[in-house]
């Protein structure tokens, strides 16, 4: 769950690091009330979740009244790779000598949190990574000890951190860390990290990404869904593993692996799939009915393609959950199902008699759904 | 740590840690029926219980005093205890512990399995189907008629994969070793390498199958480490995903392109480039295998 710049800079604050005094701004007209209360050169910045907001335009500068209000009219309401700006972050510019990359992830290979840093920062880190690697500073992070002093010294050593400003950026670092893990992160980071002219090092951006498994522990944050569709976020309450994505096979399997291997089946037999749906590992008849009737009202879908390997998952409650949702809609939309494991017979049975087709195995169900399109 | 051919075997004794929940009983029922020893049970305040005929205990504590030769837990425990319940465990010095409960905070899984890692214990998911030694062993939730005693190692990211998998090879005549499903999250306990390394040294084991997905850089990590290897074990691969698109999280939490980097093309040219074919489709694998001997020995 990605969060918002503003939650996070309010959450870097409450813990000490310091961040330029800002507001949020709904309206033209509150973004002008902080103009003037900022008094001075501000930055208007889209609240956005989507990564490389300046690049994309979403972030502008402006002086004074006039210009902040321009700039938030012209921000608010509009459209950047996707997500549409609902709100503006009005910010006082500052002015900077140098900027650092600071930031906290989580690396598969070691099982362990990282802090990354580099003396290169208000950049893509991931362009930073591609062209000059050894500019990357990489810490491995003990999850009992956390984030030693002595490591974040040595990482302010060689950022070229000024002495003066060590004693902050190893206090940075440190609470970084803090809200990195009561937070449950799978990313944290400020990029750019400013050294500025009065040599103070300010987070000028935040970034921060919750571990899903963990938003109960953090209700304050909502629940995740800014970023779904409609349906993926009604989806994701039924329990339900969904993804939208644009092709014409309505997709519904169990088992995340073998939902993706049915997605690339379809595309080798040169079709797309309308979207990704795992029901889970267990899934009951209440709960496959709601997938399919999910899927029956996506738009673009032409046929559905049914793959279940039943292990937990009892054939006969996917059968049934099928036949009910079919039913219910009154679709006449073709269905290829392939359906195996527990109680097999019977499920097979249940949508024979439904008139639903049976195919041998997934590979024979997904070029059947193929051949349905045409 | 006395665990001989691959981490499960009919030595095995295990402790259910969430035994009285739905799935915990579900399966403690299957594991039972598949001639697992599964000997004690624990959930708290539930001691005095009988789920299946196995005792259930309040601590694994208990559980250990009722049974001392338990070495292995197998954990049914709703994701927001699943840490505890593996402090629990690695304090009584369980040596293998194999976490099938799936959305686990990823902070947990990371105490969890350096905690076990000091201790010289061995964590095997979370979010897995756990371990099957066809004929001997299963100690998770895999169909277990779906499998057959054989020489074919199976590492896998996936769950019912590893079942599709399994059972097409079984139809082809091809019996299973060991299938180890490791689980789909970011960090897992087991990983991909150190499976395979599991596989490489069991004697039982000619062939190996490992079952790959979009995410991270196990797959390519696993093909830079065995272009080196001499006299390896013959290994053919399956990587699911191809069809997936960037940025969004298919199913299993670690199961994401970001940033460019995970994709099923990139895993797939490592694994060839390192001599590991890699199959179009699921089916292929049985061929694949027939066909790897000449090559690779």
């Amino acid at each position: 769950m990605k969060i918002h710049e503003h939650t996070a800079k309010d959450l870097f604050e409450a813990e000490g690091i310091a961040v330029p005094k800002r507001y949020v701004a709904n309206t033209t007209s509150e973004a002008e009330e902080a103009a003037l209360k900022i008094a001075g050169a501000v930055v208007v910045k889209a609240q956005i979740l989507v990564a490389g907001r300046g690049k994309a335009g979403a972030i502008l500068k402006a002086n004074g009244k006039e210009e902040t209000s321009k700039a938030a009219r012209q921000l608010l309401g509009a459209i950047f790779r996707g997500a549409t700006v609902s709100s503006v972050l009005v910010e006082e510019q500052l002015s900077i000598s140098k900027e650092f990359y600071l930031g906290f992830a989580i690396e598969r290979a070691s099982k362990k949190a990282i802090m990354i840093a580099s003396e290169e920062g208000g950049v893509d880190l991931e362009e930073t990574a591609r062209s000059r690697p050894t500019a990357i500073l990489r810490i491995l992070l003990d999850p009992l000890l956390g984030l030693r002093t002595y490591q974040a010294r040595l990482a302010g050593k060689a950022l070229n951190i000024p002495t003066p400003a060590l004693a902050s950026f190893i206090g940075i670092c440190q609470r970084m860390y803090k809200i990195f893990v009561e937070n449950d992160c799978e990313l944290l980071e400020s990029n750019p990290l400013a050294l500025t002219k009065s040599s103070q090092l300010v987070a000028l951006d935040a970034r921060m990404v919750i571990d899903d498994n963990a938003s109960y522990k953090h209700p304050e944050h909502g629940e995740g869904t800014e970023e779904l569709t409609p349906r993926e976020s009604s989806a994701k309450q039924m329990g339900l593993s969904f993804v939208e994505l644009d092709g014409d096979v309505g997709i519904i399997g169990n088992g995340a692996g073998l939902v993706m291997a049915t997605l690339d089946l379809v595309a080798h037999h040169g079709a797309k799939a309308a979207n990704f749906l795992d029901v889970g590992g267990g899934a009951q008849a209440e709960q496959v009915k709601a997938a399919v009737q999910l899927i029956v009202k996506l738009p673009n879908v032409k046929v559905i393609l049914l793959n279940i390997m039943g292990g937990i998952t009892r054939c006969d409650e996917v059968a049934m959950g099928v036949v009910q949702a079919f039913t219910e809609t009154g679709s006449k939309l073709p269905i290829v199902s392939r359906l195996v494991g527990t109680r097999e017979e019977e499920g097979q049975r249940i949508l024979s008699e439904a008139g639903i087709e049976m195919t041998k195995s997934m590979e024979l169900a997904a070029k059947k759904a193929v051949s349905l399109l045409k | 740590m006395n665990i001989v051919a691959v981490l499960v075997n009919n030595n095995t004794r295990i402790l259910v840690q969430g035994i009285t929940g739905r799935e915990g009983a579900n399966h403690t029922r299957s594991m039972l029926q598949y001639g697992t020893k599964v000997v004690a049970g624990v959930t708290p305040g539930k001691k005095g219980a009988k789920i299946e005929g196995v005792p259930v205990f309040d601590s694994v504590q208990e559980a250990i005093d009722f049974d001392p030769k338990i070495n292995t837990s197998v954990l049914f425990v709703p994701a927001r205890q699943v840490e505890d319940a593996v402090y629990e465990a690695a304090d009584s010095a369980i040596p293998l512990i194999v976490i099938i409960t799936e959305n686990v905070p990823v902070h947990s899984t990371i105490r969890v399995v350096d905690y076990a890692a000091r201790k010289g214990l061995q964590i095997v998911g979370p979010n897995c189907p756990g371990v099957i030694s066809p004929g001997l062993s299963k100690v998770g939730i895999m169909p277990g008629h779906l499998f057959s005693k054989g020489k074919v190692g199976m590492v896998s990211r996936s769950g019912t994969l590893t079942y599709e998998i399994a059972s097409s090879l079984t139809r082809a005549g091809i019996g299973q070793s060991t299938a180890i499903g490791i689980g789909g999250d970011p960090v897992i306990g087991l990983s991909f390498m150190d499976a395979v390394q599991l596989l490489e040294d069991d004697p039982e084991t000619e062939k190996i199958v490992i079952v790959g997905e979009i995410g991270g850089d196990a797959e390519e990590r696993l093909a830079a480490s065995r272009a080196k290897l001499q006299n390896r074990k013959p290994m053919v691969s399956f990587v699911a995903g191809r069809a997936a698109p960037p940025g969004r999280r298919m199913g299993h939490a670690g199961a994401i392109i970001s940033m460019g980097s995970g994709t099923a093309e990139e895993k797939t040219k490592a694994l060839r480039e390192a001599g590991i074919p890699v199959a179009d489709l699921p089916s292929e694998i049985s061929d694949l295998l027939s066909s790897s001997e000449s090559k690779d020995k």
